[in-house]
Formats: C-alpha cells, sequence, structure tokens
C-alpha cells in the first residue's frame, strides 16, 4: 500500500517509491531521499511537526509540508 | 624557495572538515573573509615531508557541488576556477566513516572535475564501536584515490595524510563514473559545442547560477543556448544524476564495507528520546540557557575584578612615572582608562564563546532546531532561526551570518530583522556594570538578584525579538517558498581543541574589533573633553577660586570644583548639554548622554566612554565603577545611577540599534538600505519611548 512519508507513525520502517522532484528541494535528494532507499520515522517533534527520519542511514528531521510530497510503501507494522 | 602546495579541505558539514584542519595546522591558521562577501575563509600553513609546505583552505561545509547558499557558491567557484590563487593542487575530501555513503556523492563530483584528490575517511575511532569493516585496498582501486583512514580524536592517521599531500602528483585523475549518461545526446553535444572543456564543468555551469570570473564569461554566455531545456527537466536531470551516483556508491560499498549490526551500539536514539521529548526536552534546553547566564555571571567576577583594579593602577603608575603633559595625560585618562574598558569583559564573552561552541559541537543545536520549529513557525520564523537567535547572544554579525541556511526567504528576512535584539555580548559591559550598580545584592533560591536581572534582560531580547517577528510575519507580504531540512548529526564529546581554537578566535577579533573603535573614540573623546573654547574653560582655575574664595573649603575639594568646572566647559561638556534636554526625562545627565551618542558607533563604547570622561581631571587610583557609583545627580541630588535611572538606561540599551557593523552586514545579506534603515530608526525609537516610560514609572 502506498502512503505518503507524513503518515507513517513512529518506529514505522518503508521503502521510496517516488518523490515529487519539483516539491523537493535538491538537497534533499542528495541526502539520499530517492526511490528505493529505506526510511524510518524516528521521533515526531512537539506538535506534530517536523519529523525526524532514517533515509538511507542519514539522519535528518524535514517538515510535514515537505514530506507529503514523499510516497512510501510501508515495509514492517 | 618552491611553491607551497595548494590543499582544499572540501567536505560535508559534521564530519570532522575543521578538526582535520585543525590537526594540520594547528595555531599557523588565521580566519578572514572573502573578498566582497562575508563568508568567512579559513586558512593555515602545514609543514610537509622533506621541509615541504601546504597552504590550507578549509572550505565551507557542503553535501555537493550544486550550491544553494552563498557558503556553497565559494566552494564550487574556486573548484572552477583555474586561475585562482587558492586552486587547489590537490582537493581533500573529509568524511565520517558512519555516514560514507551520503559522504562519497560530494567526492564523485569532485573526481569528475579531474582535480588530484584525497580521500580522508575520519572518526575512525568509531568502527569497532559500530561494527564497520573497511576493505581500503578495494576502496582505493573503485575510488580512484588514496584514502587516509585518520582519528582527528585520537590524533592517527595525520602524518599518513601530510605524506599523501605531499606526493599529490602520484594521484590518478580520472573520474570514478561518466555522468554524462544520464543523457548522452545531450552531453554530446555539449562536448561538441566545447571541445576543450570538461562537460561536468560545462554542466555545473548551466545548472546554477555563479560567478565564474572573468576569464570563463565568453564561454558561459555561449553556454546559454544549452539552457533550452526547462528548469524542470534540468531538475529532472540533476536527479537521475544523483540515482546514478548513488547507484555506483553502492555497488562500490557493498564490497568494500560490512556492517555488523550485531555489535553496533547507537546512543543517539536513546539521547534523543530524552533530549527531543516534548517536555523533558524543553526542559533540559531551559536548564541549559539557565546554566550559561549563571556562569556568564558568578564565575567571572574575580577575573574581572583583578582586570579592573589592574587597569586602575596602570593608569596611576603611569602618572607618576612618565614626565606631566599632555601626552602622559592622554595615555593616563584617555586611552588606559579606554582599553580597560574593553580588556575587563574578556572573561565574559571567552565564557559565553566556549558554551555556544560546545552546544554546537556536540551536536545539541540541531536538537533544539527540531524541537523549536513548530512553536518558531508560528511566528513567521523557523527551527533554524533558533540559531542565529542563540549565537546572537555573543555577536549579531556571525548570528546574520548563520542565518544563510534558512531555506524560505521570509522566514530568512525575518531572522535577520529580529536578530539584533537579542542581547549581544557588545550589551554585556553595559548591563554588568550598571546592574552591579543599582541591583542589591543577595540571593534567592541560590541564584543572585543580579544574575537573575541579567537572565531577565536576555528573556526581554529574546521575547521582542520574537514578538517582532510575529508582527513582521503579518506586515510583510513576502511569497516564497518554504523548504527546511536539518541534518541530526551524533552525538560528539567536543574536541577540547576545537572548542579551545574557537573561542580563542572569536575572542581575539571581538577585542581587536572592538578596541581599535574604542581606543579611536577615546582619544577623541580625550581631546574633546580637556580642552574647550570659550574662556570660561582657560581661566576655569581663576573663576572657581574667586567664587569659593570666601568659603572655608580643602585644596583637594578646589581641586575637584575646577575639573568638573573644565569638563563642564570643555567642548565634550558644550555638546553634552546641548543633547540633555532630550535625555533628562529618560533620567540621565550630559555625560551619559555622551556615552550613547559615542555609543551607536558599537554598545560597549558606553563603558569605556565614561570611564574616559571620569578620569579627565582626576588623580586618585579609582575603578570605572566606584567613579560611576560616585556620581551624584546635579539636579535631584542622590547617586545619578539608581535604579530608576539604571532600569531606564538597561532598556534604552535592550532596544537599540546601536551597531554601525550589524547594519553593514544587514545591508549586505539583504542587499538594500532599506532594512537596516528601517531598524536603525524604529528599535532607537522604541528604545527611546520605553526608556522614558520606565524612568517617568519607578522616580
Amino acid at each position: 500500500m502506498q502512503i505518503t512519508l507524513a503518515d507513517i507513525k513512529r518506529g514505522q520502517q518503508g521503502i521510496i517509491t517516488d518523490v515529487s522532484s519539483i516539491h523537493i528541494p535538491l538537497k534533499l535528494l542528495e541526502m539520499g531521499c530517492l526511490p528505493g532507499n529505506q526510511v524510518e520515522l524516528l521521533q515526531v517533534a512537539p506538535f506534530a511537526d517536523p519529523l525526524y527520519l532514517n533515509i538511507n542511514g542519514t539522519h535528518l528531521a524535514i517538515r510535514k509540508e515537505t514530506a507529503i510530497h514523499i510516497l512510501i510503501t510501508i515495509s514492517n507494522a | 624557495m618552491p611553491k607551497h602546495i595548494n590543499v582544499a579541505l572540501i567536505g560535508n558539514p559534521n564530519t570532522g572538515k575543521t578538526s582535520v584542519f585543525n590537526a594540520l595546522t594547528g595555531l599557523n591558521q588565521k580566519v578572514g573573509n572573502y573578498p566582497g562577501i562575508t563568508v568567512e575563509k579559513k586558512e593555515g600553513l602545514c609543514k610537509l615531508p622533506r621541509g615541504v609546505k601546504a597552504h590550507i583552505i578549509d572550505l565551507p561545509g557542503t553535501y555537493s557541488l550544486n550550491a544553494s547558499s552563498l557558503d556553497e557558491n565559494v566552494v564550487i567557484e574556486l573548484l572552477l576556477n583555474k586561475n585562482d590563487k587558492d586552486y587547489p593542487d590537490v582537493a581533500v575530501v573529509v568524511s565520517d566513516v558512519e555516514n560514507l555513503k551520503r559522504n562519497l556523492l560530494l567526492y564523485t563530483q569532485i573526481k569528475d572535475l579531474q582535480i588530484p584528490t584525497i580521500l580522508v575517511i575520519n572518526m575512525s575511532d568509531r568502527m569497532a564501536y559500530k561494527g564497520i569493516h573497511l576493505d581500503i585496498p578495494y576502496l582505493e582501486e573503485q575510488l580512484q584515490t588514496k584514502i587516509a583512514l585518520i582519528s582527528t580524536r585520537k590524533g592517527k592517521g595525520i602524518d599518513q595524510l601530510k605524506t599523501l599531500i605531499a606526493n599529490f602528483k602520484e594521484l590518478p585523475t580520472t573520474p570514478c563514473l561518466n555522468a554524462s549518461e544520464i543523457d548522452p545526446e545531450y552531453f554530446t553535444r555539449l562536448k561538441k559545442a566545447f571541445p576543450n572543456q570538461l562537460v561536468y564543468k560545462l554542466w555545473l555551469v548551466i545548472t546554477q547560477d555563479v560567478n565564474f570570473g572573468k576569464i570563463d564569461r565568453n564561454e558561459v554566455d555561449a553556454l546559454q543556448s544549452f539552457k533550452t531545456k526547462s528548469k524542470a527537466d534540468l531538475k529532472r536531470l540533476q536527479q537521475k544524476e544523483t540515482i546514478k551516483r548513488y547507484q555506483f556508491i553502492n555497488d562500490t560499498l557493498k564490497k568494500g564495507q560490512t556492517i555488523d549490526l550485531k555489535s553496533a551500539k547507537d546512543l543517539r536514539i536513546k539521547l534523543d528520546r530524552i533530549l527531543t521529548h516534548k517536555v523533558w526536552g524543553y526542559l533540559i534546553f531551559f536548564a541549559i540557557l539557565l546554566v550559561l547566564f549563571q556562569a556568564i555571571y558568578d564565575w567571572t567576577e574575580v577575573p574581572m575584578d583583578f582586570i579592573d583594579s589592574t587597569f586602575a593602577s596602570l593608569s596611576e603608575w603611569t602618572k607618576n612615572v612618565l614626565p606631566e603633559g599632555a601626552f602622559t595625560n592622554l595615555l593616563a585618562e584617555g586611552i588606559i582608562p579606554g582599553l580597560g574598558g574593553i580588556v575587563i569583559f574578556i572573561p565574559q564573552i571567552a565564557f559565553l564563546f566556549l558554551i555556544i561552541s560546545i552546544l554546537e559541537e556536540s551536536g545539541y543545536m540541531s536538537r533544539v532546531v527540531f524541537l523549536m520549529d513548530r512553536i518558531m513557525r508560528r511566528f513567521g520564523l523557523s527551527g533554524k532561526s533558533v540559531v542565529p537567535l542563540i549565537s546572537g547572544t555573543a555577536c549579531a554579525i556571525p548570528a546574520i551570518m548563520a542565518t544563510r541556511n534558512i531555506e524560505s526567504w521570509k522566514e530568512r528576512l525575518i531572522t535577520i530583522l529580529v536578530t539584533p535584539f537579542t542581547t549581544c555580548s557588545a550589551r554585556l559591559p553595559v548591563y554588568l556594570i550598571i546592574i552591579s550598580l543599582v541591583i542589591p545584592q543577595g540571593r534567592v533560591l541560590g541564584l543572585s538578584y543580579q544574575a537573575l536581572t541579567l537572565m531577565l534582560l536576555y528573556l526581554i531580547g529574546f521575547g521582542t525579538a520574537i514578538f517582532s517577528a510575529w508582527i513582521l510575519n503579518k506586515v510583510l507580504k513576502i511569497k516564497s517558498k518554504s523548504f527546511f531540512v536539518v541534518e541530526m548529526p551524533n552525538y560528539k564529546l567536543p574536541l577540547v581543541k576545537n572548542v579551545a581554537l574557537t573561542v580563542l578566535e572569536k575572542t581575539k577579533s571581538f577585542v581587536f574589533g572592538a578596541g581599535k573603535i574604542i581606543l579611536a573614540i577615546s582619544i577623541v573623546l580625550w581631546f574633546l573633553a580637556s580642552y574647550g573654547p570659550s574662556d570660561d574653560f582657560n581661566n576655569a582655575e581663576e573663576i572657581v577660586t574667586t567664587s569659593y574664595a570666601s568659603e572655608n573649603i580643602s585644596s583637594e575639594e578646589l581641586q575637584q570644583k575646577i575639573a568638573s568646572h573644565k569638563l563642564e566647559h570643555s567642548f565634550i561638556g558644550i555638546t553634552g548639554r546641548a543633547i540633555e534636554p532630550a535625555i533628562r526625562p529618560l533620567g540621565y545627565d550630559w555625560k551619559i548622554g555622551i556615552a550613547i551618542v559615542s555609543s551607536f558607533a558599537a554598545r560597549e563604547v558606553f563603558v569605556g566612554t565614561l570611564a574616559t570622561i571620569y578620569s579627565v581631571g582626576s588623580d586618585e587610583e579609582e575603578t570605572i565603577k566606584n567613579r560611576m557609583a560616585g556620581e551624584v545627580n546635579p539636579i535631584l541630588g542622590g547617586p545619578l545611577f539608581n535604579f530608576a535611572s539604571g532600569i531606564s538606561l538597561l532598556l534604552f540599551y535592550a532596544f537599540a540599534m546601536q551597531c554601525m557593523s550589524t547594519l553593514a552586514i544587514v545591508k549586505r545579506e539583504t542587499n538594500s538600505w532599506k532594512w537596516p534603515m528601517l531598524q536603525l530608526v524604529i528599535m532607537s525609537a522604541f528604545a527611546y519611548i520605553v526608556a522614558l516610560i520606565a524612568y517617568q514609572l519607578l522616580i
């Protein structure tokens, strides 16, 4: 099932299936946010935003408004 | 003399690049600016084997050669301009063993520029802890380079790196992959049009807007015809390029790197659970701020008192030893007290930079960004605005430069505009001396009243910054896309050497930067205070002696009366009294007025100015503080620095925009005079009104 990265829960892992390159800064792609790479939601900041992720081994935080442009499939429940 | 080898240190942020720089150069380094822009330029010399020397530049950290900020532009401009005197003979790419995959992206780009490149894998001491094993010969072969496995923390591998730099001519310059495969037709066309140029270099010029110097101008113009692809098309190609590079890196690391996850330990997750917790996270952040202020106040008292009394006796000693005359007076009454007014704050400024650099080095600052983003956004700021606002407590200039990594222009502009409200270290001298004069000593819950007042002033500064951001967010009509990406680096114990060098460098530049202005101003002030235009000044002795002839006063008192009569009729006294009507409602006399006017150059001048004004004509050895405490309000009687005028002064300095350097930086960063002028007028008017209300209510 495909969902956006903004919808996963803490501790869930997934595989990135598609990124909307117009809405995503190049920098994020260069940090490993690319189709095929693994992603895990590590922590959610107070007030539910931003998201603290492990993408392809890189630990980074992005806002929900960016995360909705990244599609993933959940790989663990 | 043989030419030095030019070495450029390049790498992602948080890879320990600066540690490598410090390990190579030690104290042989200097920090300046790139011409025309305010990006910090760090360079240094390093001795290599066989008497060769290397000139090393520590370039700003970047994730790739696709620049998205002024700092990153510096990297690409240097690497593309062969005529730059700093153009590297050899590039040293610094990577972190834990993030090798991501770090190698930049590495493969630099290899495409065919510059001899050494790969440094730093933090190798953490390999066993993380269960990482590397096949170095395999990696060297695949990546077409020599690898130096080093640990700056343990001091290992530095000598090997030096040897590699010395033998840079043996390094291969072949790229590791063929990036033009992403669109063969397009790149072939490019190659045909510019047979003498590197295709990758052309590609970088096409995809971004950077300045490549005069030499390449013509070619850049010719390249315009290749910008036929739309922006979206170019971005799609860039994405394709990135994927291609990662494919190569993944293939290489699959064989060259094994990670045994079973033996890997991760402290980061456990620490993050606490430090970014919705309750504990904020409490810990607040506690850290509390310690910061307690440290600045309580732990620096002894060295400061020592410096204060040393300068007082130095001034006295100068007067006694040197022959009497104008020069001696200038030295003892102008220059020495003026300099004392700046040297005294070294302990506090050093402490402030110490704590800030520890917070940054340890990786904690990123957690604060994460924790604060949602809250800051309500006020039109970004989580990344927290870093400028906190480093603004040191100095607004580096703080405003630190806004460059805020992706949204509106969020960045608001941050720049409100940062000068935070309590910078130049305000500290003013606060400290006034607090010690008007706030009683004593403690509540182990914290001194004086430290709490200081903390309150910092909170007022932050509060005003946030509040004005909220207003600006409503008023400014700017549409800008906001991207927010922040790396959360692993926690690290800060390296003593890095922290010490930062503290040394920042304190030095503060003292010398401010010192020059203060020295100049104190000399000018001394002249203005020591000479006057009228007979009232020149015949002061006679006038005062006659008018007090009938009264029975000691000669000492008479001398003081003469001195103050002279000061009142000097150039400075005349100017001061001219502006006095404007500042009297705030509770100040003309001497404070002069100090305020002169501190529009820089705030910290305030104390030095008062020190100079008060010491002109005084014979006794006195500390600045005692002199200020002894001043009497000429109209109301009682001490001039009382609770009401003290609070009024504190508030004035909290809000007024009194720093020419900050205005200059704001002009440069916003590329317009509109914003700095707005800051100057609005902040200073606001300061005047608040100080006026405070004094009138408290008196």
